[in-house]
């Protein structure tokens, strides 16, 4: 058995001080089965610090009410402490304008709003939709929803083995019949990063809107969508160290004046009768019924607190456990990783030879790793990959370099237990 | 809770090598079992002479739970009656979800080595694939699913 060399982790010359950003987390306190919490299950959802739990609290204990209608004090602070929070989320992907920045309560919702809002508009029968290969279900399944309902056709930017897009297979797929492209940002299975600026630009030379599914992108590295010029971009509060039934659709706001409403209700209204219905201007003619106001005070919180410790800083200490960890990998016999594009974010999904994905996960379980096995809501990768299911770590700032130690070990205890 | 506790010998072993795995050239009942969650599937064949299982053979792709499950199914079930199975099924599935109590009288004998699965919800289905596929087989449903609503065992198993 190979003995781990502490001296040989990368040394840290940068200021990341990972022991004190730890300190935050106090769910990284927790042993399972009697093991420290390693958990690297972050691309699924990650953990909240105190700073974000506080906030949370704070807002409960003294500035609850709904939004938007009371002329009392907590109703107008409730409103107050939502907007500035759609301010700071502005600012954090660098939107043009607040009203550019819609809540919805995560990624599928946001992509489903842009289905029905944009997509059963503007995209007909004969239409063609470009979607890639690396997608997640959830950009998937509303195009598929909306290609049946309207007779349009969806057409796929197919990977190669390493998991990377071709882009110019994508450029081939354009014909003066598209109308829409939707693209991951970052691939949830296994951490590819598209060119996604690139694809844009195509895009628009033809005129061609495009959403970008940024949920494993917006935790991990620097989102600028003015840079990007991406049309709408969906990503969650939850795996970005905010709390669950939050997120965030931006979206260019001469497109969200062209679209119809997603959801009907209160608040997306300026007048009803029940002859004509006059709609809200944006943000709020997509936010009907009362919004999620703790979680996206909370998600305020969270980016925040990202801020305060900087994404580019992030992406730069992640990339050293991303580069530590496959190092660690590539030395484990009958062990092969799955993804392996030149760039990536720290996600790691693999295959250890006769051991099935399930079983790796309960044991790796047991010695304190916490991992995410199976298809990852992306069977149509795991198809092209010829993978029936993976093993996937998944890692975020707060883990340690002796973190990626104790889960080279878990794979060596299962292997054994399995020889 | 104690996973490790699941992998014992017995269960590595029978993984390892697996007893009555294939195909039978003649099988009067058959099924494929899927668990979508995770995409593992198995494929079950016997043969009844009269009311005894006289040969049981399976395959598929599977986690080392389910094809310990499987293999030692294989061996307790071949030459009893159908009934005799059934009562196995219903206990097996009763001690996985945590409903047997392993005091009282019943008759899985070895097959206890399963009953840490309890502790564990996500892994319950695996354990109970295969036999929720014998049951599908002897009452001639030729594919089942442990997420499939029409399906007699469903509300049984529910969600892990």
């Amino acid at each position: 058995m190979k003995i781990i060399d502490s001296t040989l982790r990368p040394q840290f010359t940068s200021t990341f001080d990972v022991e004190r950003i730890r300190a935050e987390f106090p769910i990284l306190k927790l042993r399972i089965d009697d093991k420290p919490l390693v958990y690297l299950d972050n691309a699924a959802s990650s953990q909240m610090p105190q700073p974000v739990i506080d906030r949370l609290v704070r807002y409960q204990t003294s500035q609850h009410a709904n939004i938007n209608r009371g002329v009392h004090y907590l109703s107008e602070t409730a409103t107050a402490e939502y907007e500035e929070s759609r301010r700071k989320l502005q600012r954090f992907i660098n939107a043009r304008e607040d009203r550019e920045v819609i809540f919805t309560s995560g990624t599928t919702d946001s992509i489903n709003l842009v289905m029905h809002g944009y997509g059963r508009k503007f995209i007909g029968s004969g239409d063609e939709i470009i979607l890639t290969t690396l997608e997640h279900h959830s950009n998937i399944v509303p195009w598929q929803m909306l290609a049946e309902e309207k007779g349009a056709t969806i057409r796929v930017v197919p990977i190669n083995d390493a998991g990377e897009l071709l882009v110019d297979e994508y450029e081939s797929l354009f014909t003066d019949r598209t109308k829409f492209v939707g693209v991951l940002h970052v691939s949830n299975a296994l951490g590819t990063i598209n060119p996604v600026k690139q694809m844009i630009a195509f895009a628009h030379a033809r005129g061609v809107p495009v959403l970008v599914d940024g949920a494993q992108a917006a935790p991990h590295m620097n989102v600028d969508v003015q840079d990007l010029d991406c049309d709408f971009y969906a990503f969650s509060g939850h795996k970005m160290c905010g709390p669950t039934g939050i997120g965030i659709l931006y979206g260019k706001a001469e497109l969200l004046e062209r679209m119809q409403p997603f959801k009907g209700g209160g608040d997306m209204i300026l007048s009803v009768t029940f002859e004509r219905t006059t709609y809200n201007s944006i943000p709020h003619k997509f936010e009907a019924g009362t919004p999620p106001i703790a979680p996206a005070v909370g998600l305020g919180a969270a980016v925040d607190y990202l801020s305060g410790i900087g994404m580019d800083a992030i992406a730069a200490y992640e990339l050293q456990l991303l580069n530590y960890a496959t190092e660690q990998m590539r030395d484990l016999p009958d062990v092969r990783i799955i993804g392996t594009a030149a760039a990536k974010t720290a996600v790691l999904s693999f295959e250890v030879k006769g051991v099935h994905p399930h079983d790796i996960g309960t044991l790796l379980n047991h010695e304190g790793v916490a991992v995410r096995t199976g298809h990852h809501c992306v069977q149509p990768v795991m198809l092209r990959l010829k993978v029936p299911a993976t093993t996937r770590a998944s890692f975020a700032f707060y883990n340690t370099m002796s973190e990626v130690d104790a889960f080279i070990a878990g794979i060596r205890t299962v292997q054994k237990i399995f020889t | 809770m104690n996973s490790k506790s699941l992998y014992q010998e017995v269960i590595l072993d029978h993984n390892k090598k697996p007893r009555n795995y294939g195909t039978l050239d003649k099988a009067s009942h058959h099924a494929v079992g899927h668990n979508p969650l995770c995409g593992d599937h198995l494929d079950i064949a016997l043969n009844l002479e009269g009311e005894l299982i006289d040969r049981i053979a399976f395959h598929g792709e599977s986690c080392a739970i389910c094809k310990a499950s499987a293999s030692m199914m294989t061996t307790v079930v071949k030459g009893k009656t159908r009934e005799d199975a059934e009562t196995l099924i219903k206990e097996f599935r009763d001690m996985a979800t945590g409903a047997l109590n392993l005091d009282a009288e019943h008759h899985l004998g070895r097959l206890t080595v399963f009953a840490g699965v309890r502790d564990l919800p996500t892994r319950v289905k695996c354990a109970i694939l295969p036999w929720h596929t014998l049951h599908a087989a002897l009452n001639s449903v030729t594919t089942t699913s442990t997420e499939a609503e029409d399906d007699p065992m469903h509300a049984a198993i529910g969600d892990a």
